[in-house]
């Protein structure tokens, strides 16, 4: 399926550059709800980021009561230890990004160089590539997750990789049938005859080119990671010494925050994951939407499984 | 390329990919830190001579080949091993654990399917009204929930009005058929009611966007020229086409389901397979996870290969 982004030709030249970051800004402006998600998130990464000297109270300091109520002091009230709930918040939301972005940013890598691989060289390296990418799209991830998580022991960086190494078959998938028709594009082949090398016609012809696509991708994978980091922690597979918001969820729970009537303890850490996933899929969906409207069904699957493109199915399987 | 030609390309596919799940099966709980005797032997003092009997009645003393080899003969005749937790066969605790998931998860998806499809197709048919912006407001809302976080509120919300764990009321005793159906039938709904609403979200935004690129087919303009009524068209040919990606959607989503699954069956306590792999992974019971596993993934790979031919047989044209 080839969709074209740019007049082939118009991107070639060096202002194209400027332009091609502006169709990510464009994407999002055009379209009000994806302002709001990026306004959100940018919000919400502020606060979390700036924990350590914003947040109202110490992250291990009991400041009253165990679930004592909501206060003028303590808006969200205190959690099952008496630690003030903004706070836990904020720095639970730090740690739930930091698990989002970095198992993305490690399954981006591995999506990307599978995807781009397979699309610039075709052949029988695209075929074993698309295979393995098969079978992994076809394995249900959730509970590989958990079995891998349970067998390597709970922390931090094991919950980073074990996600990050589940969530790129979609990217590598969508990003192969993007470069598949840019390496076709004219300005490429001219590049090939005057002798421009792999790597330079990859790095400087072709990256270019999906590196939008890319960024899509990569903030519809953050909500899947910060969903699927979320429900890891839910099943107890947390790194204990770390608090993300699904840490905080978790505790809530085991500690019957409920029986308690403590709502406070526990609705608002899971409606914060809510909002984060929705953010991303606002933006992510926007900036699908204007660069690749083919996969506008596929983008809607991301979080579980991936819809096969409608169109081109079996060109697609090859 | 021809249609028998797909078909077992599909099943070489499927079948390629149990046997890497196999091998991954096996691999993944030998990698385990300390092997199972190390594990189950918690007995603080225990003598090498126990350790070795021990080794050698569950086979670790035999090289990785040969294990591989006689894990794939016993699991050829359904053995699974048995659960370090209750000491009973993995292959009976599955089986009871399986019954109790199937008809929560059925009830869930078919909920989802039904106003799933209807909620898609009157938000693509009243594109750009109110309509369809609160349709899709609240599935993306339910989409985006956490499974088990969407659970907890709906327990908050319905304690008191509705069960809230478990199967059935152990207090019961000989309970009358009628009084033990409407009893399940309690406790089965805030389950099958999360899962439900969570893939709600899904399909109404799948459903939506196949409609509205059906409807933006040039058959469907035929079909208003030629003057047929807005429901007739949307009834007779755009929900027909609609429906092509949507009849395997729940095929293909049910990777989602599983997980679905395994978080809402902890969150109220059902007795079925998330359960059980919740609790297996709680008591470090490898041998239930790992069956647990392999049936889950066994499961969805079917599934996708059953997807993969529905599609086949109502789309003929996918293998030009």
């Amino acid at each position: 399926m080839s969709v074209v982004i740019h007049e082939p030709g118009a991107v070639a030249e060096p202002e194209a550059t400027a332009a091609r970051g502006g169709v990510v800004w464009r994407a999002i402006r055009r379209r009000p709800s994806a302002t709001l998600g990026l306004v959100v998130l940018g919000l919400l990464a502020a606060a979390a980021l700036l924990a350590p000297w914003i947040a109202p109270y110490g992250l291990h300091e009991q400041v009253g009561p165990v679930f004592g109520r909501p206060s003028a002091s303590h808006p969200l009230g205190l959690d099952d230890g008496g630690i003030d709930m903004v706070t836990l918040l904020m720095w639970g939301a730090q740690i739930s990004l930091l698990v989002g972005f970095a198992a993305t940013a490690f399954s981006m890598l591995i999506g990307g160089t599978v995807g781009i691989l397979a699309g610039y060289f075709g052949g029988k390296v695209d075929v074993i590539l698309m295979r393995i990418t098969d079978y992994f799209l076809v394995i249900p991830d959730v509970p590989l997750m958990i079995v891998v998580a349970a067998i390597w022991g709970p922390s931090l960086s094991h919950i980073i990789i074990v996600i990050g190494i589940l969530l790129w078959t979609s990217t590598a998938r969508v990003l192969r049938a993007q470069v598949k028709s840019v390496r076709e594009r004219t300005y490429v082949k001219r590049a090939r005859a005057l002798g421009a090398g792999h790597a330079r016609i990859v790095l400087r012809h072709v990256l270019p080119q999906v590196a939008p696509l890319l960024i899509a991708n990569t903030v519809l994978t953050v909500a899947v990671a910060i969903f699927d980091e979320t429900a890891l922690s839910f099943l107890g597979l947390g790194d204990p010494s770390r608090i993300s918001l699904g840490k905080v969820i978790e505790n809530a729970f085991q500690r019957a925050a409920i029986s308690a009537g403590a709502w406070w303890a526990i609705v608002p850490p899971g409606a914060l994951v809510a909002v984060i996933i929705l953010s991303c899929s606002l933006i992510g969906g926007a900036l699908e939407d204007a660069l690749n409207p083919r996969l506008r069904v596929a983008h809607l699957g991301a979080r579980s499984f991936r819809l096969r493109p409608l169109v081109g199915r079996s060109s697609e399987a090859l | 390329m021809r249609g028998a030609d797909y078909v077992i390309k599909r099943v070489a596919f499927a079948v390629v990919t149990i046997a890497v799940a196999l091998m991954i099966n096996f691999a993944l709980f030998r990698l385990a830190p300390g092997d199972a005797v190390a594990n189950l032997s918690r007995v603080p003092h225990a003598t090498p001579e126990t350790r070795l009997a021990l080794r050698r009645e569950f086979g670790l003393d035999k090289s990785r080949g040969t294990q591989f080899v006689l894990y794939l003969k016993q699991l050829a005749h359904g053995n699974l091993g048995i659960s370090f937790a209750n000491q009973q066969p993995v292959s009976s605790n599955l089986t009871a654990a399986v019954k109790n998931t199937v008809p929560m998860v059925l009830l869930g998806t078919i909920f989802a399917i039904v106003f799933g499809t209807f909620t898609g197709v009157i938000a693509a048919w009243r594109r750009g009204t109110a309509v369809e912006g609160v349709s899709v407001t609240t599935a993306l809302g339910f989409y985006s929930m956490p499974t088990h976080w969407l659970g907890l509120m709906l327990v908050i919300l319905f304690a008191g009005t509705l069960p809230t764990g478990g199967l059935t009321n152990e207090f019961l005793i000989n309970p009358s058929f009628m009084t033990h159906l409407r009893d399940l039938a309690a406790h089965i709904t805030l389950p099958a009611l999360t899962l439900g609403l969570v893939l709600f979200g899904e399909y109404t935004l799948i459903v939506r966007s196949a409609m509205l690129e059906t409807l933006g087919e040039d058959y469907i303009l035929t079909a208003r020229a030629k003057g047929l009524s807005p429901w007739t068209i949307v009834r007779k040919h755009a929900l027909r086409n609609a429906m092509l990606p949507v009849a395997t959607l729940v095929a293909l989503s049910l990777g989602y389901i599983v997980a679905g699954a395994i978080l809402v069956e902890t969150v109220f306590s059902w007795p079925g397979i998330g359960r059980a792999v919740y609790d297996a992974v709680l008591q470090r019971d490898y041998p239930m996870l790992q069956g647990a596993f392999l049936l889950l993934t066994i499961s969805v790979v079917v599934c996708n290969l059953l997807a993969d031919l529905l599609y086949f047989k109502l789309d003929p044209r996918i293998t030009e």
